[in-house]
């Protein structure tokens, strides 16, 4: 199967999308004849033009708005944000407006939105490595999407780019330019589908966004040491799959959730709490968190490596986890 | 002066009676939820039109139905001038499941897309961004609709103003701005908040043309409505428009009247009263006699009031229903 980055994967299904629904429009910094800072759009303003890739001022706020009106109307908007830090300018549309025009209109009004944009830390310091996953996942009527290899990449954005409900689309930096196999032709994932990535039997890693890639690197370490680890993407935070992490919980009876953002009301935090009310009588340990320090994102190399959980992190909580 | 003549001669007998007749079912039906509200039938809170119905009804007697409204929190008259129903607007203030939406949002979130009309809204704001949106998708469809956004001077001090004008006019899209300056945000007088108490001088700084007109005189609000939609239609981009207007009622029914207005004040601007002062220029224009105008009153007070009986005799919503539409599709599980 050919092979391709998680970037050009995502890129391949927006562009398809876009051939496909003269209504999807991208807006964002840079997202024009530049391409998008993170080349999420290279080639497409040539391609379909200045109306359908528009180029902002430095508006979060409003242009977020702006994308909420033309989606209540009927169109299909795609908001760049580079980064989910910048989004945050717009959090009070989404959660007012965006997230509950449907159910404020009592099913009159859909809002078919997709705001995209990098997460997690990667040399990028307090204002542009925010996960924030679940803000996101703590409010009715939004979608939030984390993936992690270039198929799931582009079969859940075009996923979002059919979906009728906002979905917010988190890209990890670190995976972006991670190659994968990507087959041709249509390509759809549905939401609140997780893949186990890995079967094992003796232990059960949630790995959130990057997280995944880490707990790969770790299995094969732990493998040595004869610990076989099942590890699990969600893929979706929201709609969030229990049947298979309770369904691979009720085969290891163990549970370690590694995500990079904070732990307090985190991701883990409401995997664990479901867990515990519908898998407590499977469990032989309790559920166990790895998360980075309760701090904003640092910037230099050794801060980093500090704050981010890696694959010998997740071997020694794995191996602790196995001793309880 | 003259314009406005000429305005009042180019409007058919039936426009004129057209204008009065949706500012007397605003009035009117404002009139109903006003005393439902002291009767103890509305279980949440709202903010009256009653001293505003010139703005919402010049503008709207402009709009077909494709054309989207977006409105604020004191919005029953736009959403009445755009043409939702009185019983399903007075039914969702009195909480029914009957109202627009289920009794779900209530005063400040109705909405009735079949007639174009996007909601009333608890956030100041917001009704300029989304409807600059709409005037994206008119754009980027190559329809000849307008997106339409009401706001007060309150909003005009809000970064939604800027951000969301400043992309209208970069990219000429068909948007009209409706600044109801009824001088107070909630209850801060604007002259103490803005150096820049004309709201339609800002425009300059934006690049698009803003008029200041008399929010009382719905014919002078019509005039540059028309002018500022057909410009939009036309793909010439979007307009800010000023109206000059008063609210009699306080801010939202129950809230204490004092401190920052005078009871002068407010008996000065019933002197300029939007439905008498437009009454007094039918009939001195001649073609009207009060009997004419007297059955439109009496009309529209009987609509409004069986409005008000329809919602009081409306069900209440079943508690099972909450977690409908929270997705537009049933996906979760």
């Amino acid at each position: 199967m050919r092979e391709m980055t998680f970037t050009d994967a995502a890129r391949e299904g927006l562009t398809e999308e876009m051939e496909r629904d003269p209504l999807i429009f991208v807006v964002g910094e840079g997202i024009g004849a530049r391409g998008g800072n993170f080349n999420t759009t290279v080639g497409l303003f040539e391609r379909f033009g200045e109306w359908r890739l528009r180029d902002t001022p430095i508006s979060e706020r409003g242009f977020t708005g702006m994308c909420i009106g033309a989606a209540v109307l009927g169109a299909h908007p795609v908001v760049d944000f580079m980064f989910l830090d910048f989004e945050l300018d717009a959090l009070g549309d989404i959660i007012n407006q965006a997230s509950r025009l449907s159910w404020m209109s009592n099913g009159q009004v859909k809002v078919p939105l997709v705001l995209r944009g990098g997460v997690g830390i990667a040399a990028t310091g307090p204002h542009h490595s925010s996960s924030l996953y679940s803000y996101f996942m703590h409010l009715p009527g939004l979608h939030v999407v984390v993936p992690v290899f270039p198929a799931d990449a582009k079969g859940l954005l075009k996923t979002a780019l059919r979906c009728n409900d906002p979905v917010i689309f988190l890209e990890h930096k670190k995976v972006m330019k991670i190659k994968g196999p990507v087959p041709e032709g249509e390509l759809s994932i549905p939401f609140g589908k997780a893949n186990v990535v890995r079967p094992g039997k003796d232990l059960t890693i949630v790995g959130i966004s990057y997280m995944v890639v880490e707990a790969l690197n770790a299995a094969d370490e732990l493998e040595k040491q004869g610990i076989s680890v099942e590890i699990i993407d969600p893929r979706t935070l929201a709609p969030l799959d229990m049947a298979t992490i309770l369904e691979s919980v009720s085969k290891t009876h163990r549970l370690l959730i590694v995500d990079e953002d904070f732990s307090p009301c985190g991701a883990g935090a409401e995997i664990a709490a479901r867990v515990m009310e519908e898998g407590f009588y499977e469990l032989d340990a309790p559920v166990r968190r790895l998360n980075g320090p309760f701090a904003p994102a640092p910037y230099s190399p050794p801060l980093e490596a500090g704050a981010v959980p890696n694959a010998q992190a997740i071997v020694r909580a794995v191996q602790m986890l196995q001793a309880e | 002066m003259n314009r406005k003549k000429d305005h009042e001669v180019t409007l058919t007998k039936e426009q004129l009676l057209n204008l009065l007749s949706t500012m007397l079912l605003i009035r009117n039906c404002e009139e109903q939820l006003v005393k439902s509200y002291a009767r103890g039938d509305i279980p949440g809170g709202m903010h009256m039109y009653i001293g505003e119905e010139a703005v919402a009804t010049g503008v709207c007697a402009h709009l077909k139905v494709d054309d989207a409204v977006f409105s604020t929190h004191r919005g029953h008259g736009h959403a009445l001038a755009k043409g939702m129903k009185p019983e399903r607007m007075i039914a969702e203030v009195m909480g029914k499941a009957l109202g627009c939406c289920g009794g779900r949002g209530g005063s400040m979130h109705l909405f009735e897309p079949s007639v174009g009309f996007f909601g009333t809204s608890g956030i100041v704001g917001p009704s300029i961004l989304l409807a600059t949106g709409a005037g994206y998708k008119a754009r980027l469809q190559g329809t000849e609709c307008v997106g339409v956004a009401f706001f007060g001077d309150g909003a005009s001090n809000n970064g939604a103003f800027h951000e969301g004008i400043n992309m209208a006019s970069a990219w000429s899209l068909p948007v009209v701005y409706v600044c109801e300056n009824n001088l107070y945000a909630t209850e801060v007088p604007l002259r103490t908040i803005t150096k820049s108490p004309s709201v339609a001088e800002r425009a300059c700084g934006l690049g698009l043309p803003g008029v200041q007109v008399d929010g009382q005189d719905v014919l002078a609000v019509h005039k540059a409505a028309g002018e500022a939609i057909a410009r939009a239609r036309r793909g010439e981009g979007p307009t800010l428009i000023e109206c000059l207007t008063y609210r009699y009622r306080p801010h939202a029914e129950g809230m204490r009247e004092t401190g920052y207005r005078s009871a002068e004040e407010i008996e000065q601007w019933k002197t300029r009263d939007p439905i008498n002062s437009f009454k007094e220029r039918l009939l001195a224009m001649g073609p009207f006699d009060s009997q004419d105008l007297v059955a439109l009153e009496q009309s529209a007070r009987q609509t409004a009031e069986q409005a008000a009986d329809f919602a009081r005799k409306s069900p209440l919503p079943d508690p099972k229903t909450l977690t409908d539409f929270v997705f537009s599709e049933a996906q979760h599980a």
